[in-house]
């Protein structure tokens, strides 16, 4: 009894130890320093806007004076906070440094992310859509597709853009120095910046974002604002803005907002979706050019994801470059130059290698995803977080980055179901796939275009890096080949195409003011 | 009479049945009896093991998809047990497994997957009343043999974690009677994704996947005598943490799979020590979380060597 007694000690201290090994994750973001900008770019005010026209027209009214009892209070405020932070609260304001933008763009990765699944089917095969007017009822609203992701992205960064620009007209015009560089019983826990601190940037921002997304996340309105809550708060703990500051803030970014709301409204994302008389045309049409016509892949069939996206206004372009850039046919289906691009497919298929396994899985960004613009946004944050930029220029890049993911969307979604061809799986049942094979048709692969976009708009702002994005770029298109759900010729032309979209975001951003 | 019961735990060889209810999960009947192979005996053999489902689970909502149809995995094990004292056997297993889905355009992998290595100890035996009631802990240690992709379910062969895990059994036997009742706890390692980011139920910027740790306990009941032993199983595990599958998406390796199964099987020994003895026998799970319902069959044959000195 003795010996069972000894060796069941010996199994719990041996329990304890494993117990004790496991090693924590660590998310790359928790590691991103607090935001110290190397040029806090004074002149944003002359910067090129998306949308706004005169930053004078918005409504921002003079600062409470600083002898006023109003802002003695907003003051104390700030003391209080600081005479007994809590580690959470410090946790907070480590979190929130980082910056504005950036946080706000993981923010939006994120509710991409959980709302990035195709709604379940119906009892009777057919698939329900998600409302707006009912985002909690199931199928929750949205279902965050790329196309949507693209435009979320877009208008979230345009928005912050336009908002930033506009605050830094009223930041000149009253120029009142942050709470910290008033008050010496003040400290800043966050790196102090000369930047006036009227309105808030911080709160400039969190107020567009939050306007823009009771239109795109209308379900998660109540975790974005405890979000801006936070955020508000962490300013005042930090000793970077008085209250007064923030609520400014908050009023002029959400009057900016809704500019880009308005047009959103009117965008025609909202009728992308199509009815079943325009899914059956796209079947005629191509029937009529001689052509096989895409089928979903899926069981029970899933109508196509948004065939009329490519009709939403672009940001970059007018609706007619939109056709000017759509690229020539695909390979007619009874072509050689078809059946060797499906054999090649197959030989993908068929001959999987691990590093293709991973190549495809790094860059799959599938359902429950950010999808691949959330991933562009994510590989661009982490080459930010380096350049020491202000938040206005991170607002401007991202800006850049996001409406040519839009447009290359618009224009990828414009060509696709104007050719509406069948994916190789279609095309030859023996391919199966390396990853789930998206519900849409096959020319141009989606993925070519987003990549080069947004490799092209990246290697403009960051030429130090070299061929850096344009490698990734190519094997992100590749990817797609080796997962067999794509031909060649959708990710080569896909490529062209995602470039010269590209190219009109890099005009933009050689004359808007900003500099490189 | 229970001079006679002590035979029993140097009798058998391993019964391995790999269960396959859902992302492949490989478990090993053998370290959940209570019998041990005498010194210097080795057994080795293999497993063949088929399991299949159509409906599975996503959090707790049952449900078939037709872009899977039926899930299949067939695999083969090869077996090992040896006894490096009577109250001590050294036991190790490594299964090549091969999935397909039925319908849909996913393709199914293959590869080997984990090695599994053992240690069975008899730790306490005595007389109670007329039967004869025994202890054994088991601690098991597996580690991935390829580098098999987890990252791809349902048809990855594996979830690719280091794991160590500790078992108690407890058994008592009366006459040709048994009952046993045993319960395990899986340490599990992180895993790592070729991916850099991941959604549980936030976003994840990390390849790496902290994997919970998984515990099971069993029951089981039956009939031993020196030729024959069937038994029926009832199994529990249950993963400490991890989130649901939400509505429609993909499962991933830190679900929480849970499931319980139902099985039985049936040995029977050609010779008295050494010799073939053949295995069958199978189960289905009757309940889960985040796996699918499978039903798993597995057939083995093994053979009995006797490596000690004396001779016959």
């Amino acid at each position: 009894m003795k010996r069972l007694i000894q060796n069941i000690s010996l199994l719990l201290t041996v329990t304890a130890l494993l117990a004790s090994c496991h090693k924590a994750v660590v998310d790359r973001t928790t590691l991103y320093p607090a935001l110290a900008p190397a040029n806090i770019d004074l002149n944003a005010d002359s910067w090129k806007p998306v949308l706004i026209k005169d930053a004078s027209v918005f409504n921002v009214p003079a600062p409470d004076a600083t002898t006023s009892p109003a802002y003695v209070a907003d003051l104390n405020e700030i003391k209080a906070y600081q005479s007994k932070l809590t580690s959470e609260q410090r946790a907070t304001i480590k979190y929130w440094s980082a910056g504005a933008v950036l946080r706000w763009n993981e923010i939006l990765r994120d509710l991409v992310a959980k709302h990035n699944l195709p709604p379940y089917q119906n009892a009777d095969g057919t698939y329900p859509i998600p409302s707006a007017a009912n985002p909690f009822a199931y199928p929750l609203f949205p279902f965050s597709n790329p196309p949507y992701a693209a435009r979320a992205y877009a208008y979230v960064s345009a928005a912050q853009y336009d908002a930033l620009i506009a605050a830094y007209h009223f930041k000149k015009l009253y120029n009142r120095v942050a709470p910290y560089t008033f008050d010496a019983n003040i400290q800043a826990l966050v790196p102090k910046s000369a930047l006036p601190s009227y309105p808030s940037e911080d709160a400039v921002v969190s107020g567009a974002t939050v306007e823009i997304m009771k239109l795109l996340f209308p379900g998660d309105i109540d975790y974005i604002e405890q979000k801006e809550a936070e955020q508000k708060q962490y300013r005042i703990m930090a000793g970077a803005n008085v209250r007064g500051e923030l609520n400014a803030g908050e009023s002029l970014g959400t009057q900016v907002a809704d500019v880009f709301a308005a047009r959103a409204r009117t965008d025609r994302a909202g009728k992308a979706i199509g009815t079943p008389a325009d899914w059956a045309a796209l079947q005629t049409k191509t029937t009529a050019r001689g052509e096989t016509f895409w089928l979903s892949q899926e069981s029970p069939l899933r109508p196509p994801m948004l065939p009329l996206f490519g009709k939403v206004l672009p940001f970059l372009f007018d609706t007619l470059t939109v056709a000017a850039l759509r690229p020539g046919p695909p390979n007619a289906t009874n072509s050689d130059a078809f059946k060797k691009e499906v054999a090649e497919v197959l030989s993908y298929s068929e001959n999987p290698t691990r590093e293709h396994q991973a190549i495809v899985e790094f860059w799959a960004d599938g359902v429950g995803t950010y999808t691949p613009p959330g991933h562009w946004n994510a590989i661009a944050a982490d080459e930010f977080v380096k350049q020491n930029y202000s938040e206005v220029r991170w607002a401007r890049n991202f800006a850049l980055l996001n409406m040519a993911e839009m447009d290359a969307a618009i224009v990828c979604w414009d060509t696709k179901y104007f050719y509406f061809n069948q994916r190789p799986t279609q095309a030859n049942p023996k391919i199966k796939t390396l990853t789930g094979i998206p519900n849409f048709p096959a020319y141009t692969s989606g993925h070519s275009n987003f990549s080069a976009a947004a490799a092209t708009v990246l290697s403009y702002l960051l030429p130090d890096r070299g061929s850096k994005f344009n490698d990734m770029a190519n094997e992100a298109s590749l990817s797609r080949l080796y997962g067999a759900i794509h031909y060649r010729s959708d990710i080569e032309a896909g490529m062209v195409t995602g470039g010269k979209v590209g190219q009109y975001a890099v005009q933009r951003g050689k004359t808007d003011g900003a500099g490189n | 009479m229970i001079k006679f019961l002590h035979l029993f735990f140097t009798r058998y060889c391993l019964a391995t049945c790999c269960i396959f209810a859902f992302w492949q999960t490989a478990q090993a009947q053998t370290d959940a009896d209570a019998l041990m192979i005498p010194k210097n005996y080795f057994c080795t053999g293999v497993v063949y093991t088929h399991s299949d489902w159509k409906n599975y689970w996503e959090g707790t909502f049952k449900r078939s998809n037709a872009n899977i149809g039926t899930l299949s995995s067939n695999a083969f094990t090869v077996v090992g047990n040896y006894g490096v004292t009577n109250k001590l056997d050294f036991l190790f297993m490594a299964p090549y497994i091969k999935t397909n889905a039925s319908q849909g355009t996913l393709k199914g992998q293959s590869g080997v997957q984990d090695l599994t290595v053992g240690l069975k100890y008899l730790a306490f035996n005595t007389e109670i009343g007329k039967g004869l009631f025994s202890i054994h802990a088991i601690a098991e240690g597996s580690i991935p043999l390829s580098n098999y992709e987890p990252d791809f379910l349902p048809v990855s062969i594996g979830l690719h974690t280091k794991n160590l895990s500790i078992r108690g059994l407890a058994n008592y036997q009366v006459g040709r009677f048994f009952v046993a009742g045993a319960g395990q706890y899986v340490f599990r390692s992180n895993i790592t994704l070729d991916r850099n980011s991941y959604y549980t139920d936030h976003l994840i910027y990390s390849n790496q996947v902290d994997m919970p740790n998984v515990s099971n306990v069993l029951i089981s009941a039956g009939y031993r005598s020196l030729k024959l032993n069937v038994e029926g199983i009832v199994s529990q595990t249950t993963t400490q943490g991890g989130f649901d599958i939400r509505k429609n998406d993909m499962p991933f390796p830190s679900n929480r799979m849970n499931m319980t199964t139902v099985g039985g099987l049936a040995k029977y020994s050609f010779e008295d020590i050494t010799g073939v003895e053949v295995t069958v026998g199978g189960n289905y799970v009757v309940r889960g979380r985040n796996v699918g319902q499978s039903t798993n069959l597995f057939a083995s044959v093994y053979y009995i060597l006797d490596f000690s000195k004396k001779t016959k």
